[in-house]
């Protein structure tokens, strides 16, 4: 065997151009021309006020993607296992630590290096919901999407409850912008689950395949797609936001992709 | 959950390269942590320290992932047999049904921290060799893990602070049974980098000494670094003295980033979960190699939920007095640890420890036991509330 199968109970997106799923699917559904637009970041709402003015754009982006998909589905937040994957969590933080290291004065704070742990958002993710099931983070470098995919719909196949995937990636400033030239911020949120109900949008059966990804129509969006690795999820999203049943084939690792058939 | 044989294990730290070289640091009691300079690092600090990393050379075709963590990566893939173990899996399974997933907290962001003092004066820029993707980047040692051997299967790295490489077992038991692999690599590797070194002391967790796990006087975690590998497959032909992975739980805090629950409330649900999964009872295990990083809350937590679990008669101790805190490869080599606990039949005596912190009455081992072992749980938590246990067994005859 080697196909899985899960069902899509909640999704959520945040990016240029796309400030929630339901203002993304137009141009989605190429019924209005993509325009990408400066991403704005709600506060962390959900988390208490001290540590709500301390978080920066990766807490606050992969939260608002998180919930955005937990409320989509009319789920708990406190129960879900659930992965959060991006290729270099809180970048902005991870320059000015190096920053300060490269610096005479090499003090650097306490809480800029535990933000800097790549589990970080998921950490205040469990502060703000209370959820105290597993909690996994990860990377793929440009496959982060399909790896976060793929752990959690292996996640949700082994547990009784749904699992929730946060994909999200932020920006580095120069100079690391110079090597990793993610343009904006853009975060993806995902509710899978073994069962299914009643009310869940799509059966997902994913599996390998060495076919080239789809691609997207529209050329601003598939410079998007190209330029963050969450937004490598596109294609998958465009078939969702059409309604249809249908087949896509999304970027994953450089000799090995993932197929997903999507069925109401 | 369906058993799960370990084919091959290797593991590397500051007690040498290999299996052999860490039973014999383990039988005579005998650690590698030295206070020394370090780097660039402006004071003395204890740490654990791989030797040889200056002199491995990667394979001329992988060049551009060279750095301090992908040439531990090498060099511990290249003890005990373990490629032509991978090797012989590829045969058996094939390039594409192979999974990698490893644990690293840091990866080689050493890299970048000596790009940032070589940047060009006017234009602010990075030395024009630095590489990003193949060092820097968290997916870094799995990709080049992945390319060393030519696979084509699944691959990630799980970066989840200290619990990264003891949470990849489940990764990798996951993707086993929904089908999608027949045989996964994995482990991790993270290497000494400024950022721990002078976060953690920023936090005041580092120790001035070589740390103490237990005792009633410690003051902190002595920082190391180091890589463990196991390669896993389904566990249909296990025989008699094989060591399987049997259980694995996983949990968060949602307490606080950097301190554990003060009870150890998440530290005992992964343990619960972790015996849950594998069909045992408390009284089954008969040693915990112990999260044990020697700070004073994280020994308290930790000790609580054992306690509250086990009682005071389990044999435990934590092997970070031998190897120092290896971060997101603390996992993988416990696991291995424990592993050979498991085969050899050996309890490691806690090194750097002298006297059992009195408010913890667990059984911590302070000398070396040997007695016959059928199941093992070891332990991981990590910065962000992070939990991990793995259960172990022996296969009977």
């Amino acid at each position: 065997m080697s196909t899985v199968t899960v069902f899509l109970d909640g999704l959520s997106v945040l990016g240029p151009g796309m400030p929630d799923w339901s203002a993304a699917q137009p141009c989605l559904q190429g019924q209005q021309a993509y325009a990408a637009a400066e991403v704005v970041l709600p506060p962390a709402q959900a988390l208490p006020a001290t540590e709500r003015r301390r978080v920066g754009a990766a807490v606050k982006l992969s939260m608002a993607v998180g919930l955005a998909a937990v409320a989509d589905a009319a789920a708990d937040a406190a129960q879900l296992p659930n992965i959060f994957s991006s290729t270099g969590g809180d970048c902005e933080n991870c320059h000015t630590l190096l920053d300060v290291l490269a610096s005479d004065e090499r003090l650097i704070s306490p809480t800029r290096f535990h933000n800097s742990v790549h589990n970080a958002p998921a950490g205040y993710w469990g502060i703000a919901t209370g959820c105290t099931a597993a909690s996994t983070s990860l990377c793929a470098y440009d496959a982060t999407f399909a790896a976060g995919l793929l752990e959690c719909a292996t996640q949700a196949l082994s547990s009784p409850q749904p699992c929730l995937l946060v994909s999200f990636d932020t920006a580095y400033p120069e100079p690391l912008y110079a090597q990793r030239p993610i343009p904006y911020p853009m975060g993806v949120g995902m509710l899978l689950s073994a069962q299914g109900s009643a009310s869940s949008k799509a059966r997902l059966q994913l599996s390998f395949s060495h076919e080239p990804a789809t691609t997207m129509p529209d050329a601003g969006l598939e410079q998007l797609r190209l330029s963050i690795p969450s937004a490598r999820s596109l294609p998958l999203l465009q078939l969702l936001a059409s309604g249809q049943p249908g087949r896509v084939v999304i970027d994953y690792l450089d000799d090995c992709r993932l197929a997903i058939e999507v069925a109401a | 959950m369906q058993a799960i044989r370990l084919s091959a294990y290797t593991l590397t730290s500051a007690l040498g390269s290999g299996l052999d070289a860490h039973l014999a640091a383990l039988r005579q009691q005998r650690g590698g942590i030295v206070k020394k300079r370090w780097e660039t690092v402006d004071f003395d600090v204890c740490i654990g320290e791989v030797a040889g990393l200056d002199d491995v050379r990667l394979p001329p075709a992988l060049q551009h992932y060279d750095c301090r963590n992908n040439r531990l990566a090498q060099l511990a893939l290249e003890q005990d047999g373990f490629v032509a173990s991978v090797q012989a899996a590829v045969a058996r399974h094939g390039a594409g049904r192979i999974g990698v997933f490893l644990g690293s907290s840091t990866s080689g962001i050493l890299s970048s921290e000596q790009a940032y003092r070589q940047r060009d004066a006017q234009t602010g820029a990075l030395p024009p060799g630095h590489r990003y993707r193949e060092t820097h980047n968290a997916y870094s040692v799995a990709d080049f893990v992945r390319h060393f051997f030519g696979l084509s299967g699944p691959a990630c790295v799980v970066s989840t602070a200290c619990s990264s490489s003891a949470k990849v077992f489940g990764t990798a038991q996951r993707m086993l049974a929904a089908g999608l692999i027949d045989a996964a690599i994995v482990g991790g590797v993270d290497t000494l980098c400024l950022t721990t070194i002078y976060g953690f002391s920023s936090l005041q967790l580092v120790s001035p000494n070589p740390c103490r796990p237990f005792d009633g006087e410690r003051d902190g975690i002595s920082v190391g670094e180091g890589a463990a590998y196991a390669l896993l497959e389904r566990a249909e032909l296990a025989q008699p003295g094989d060591i399987l992975f049997t259980g694995i739980g996983e949990s968060s805090d949602a307490y606080h980033m950097s301190s554990p629950h003060p009870q150890g409330l998440g530290a005992r649900a992964a343990m619960e979960q972790a015996l849950s999964m594998a069909g045992l009872h408390a009284a089954d295990i008969g040693y915990i190699n112990l999260h044990g990083t020697a700070t004073p809350s994280n020994d308290a937590a930790e000790g609580a939920a054992v306690l509250s679990l086990f009682g005071r008669e389990t044999p435990c101790s934590s092997t970070k007095g031998h190897t120092g805190h290896t971060l997101g490869a603390a996992g993988g080599i416990e696991a291995v640890f424990s592993v050979l606990a498991l085969r050899e039949g050996l309890l490691p005596g806690g090194v750097g420890t002298r006297q059992v912190d009195a408010q913890l009455p667990c059984n911590y081992l302070l000398q070396t036991l040997e007695q016959p072992l059928q199941h093992v749980l070891s332990n991981s938590f990590g910065f962000g509330g992070s939990n991990c246990s793995l259960v172990f067994s022996r296969v009977g005859a």
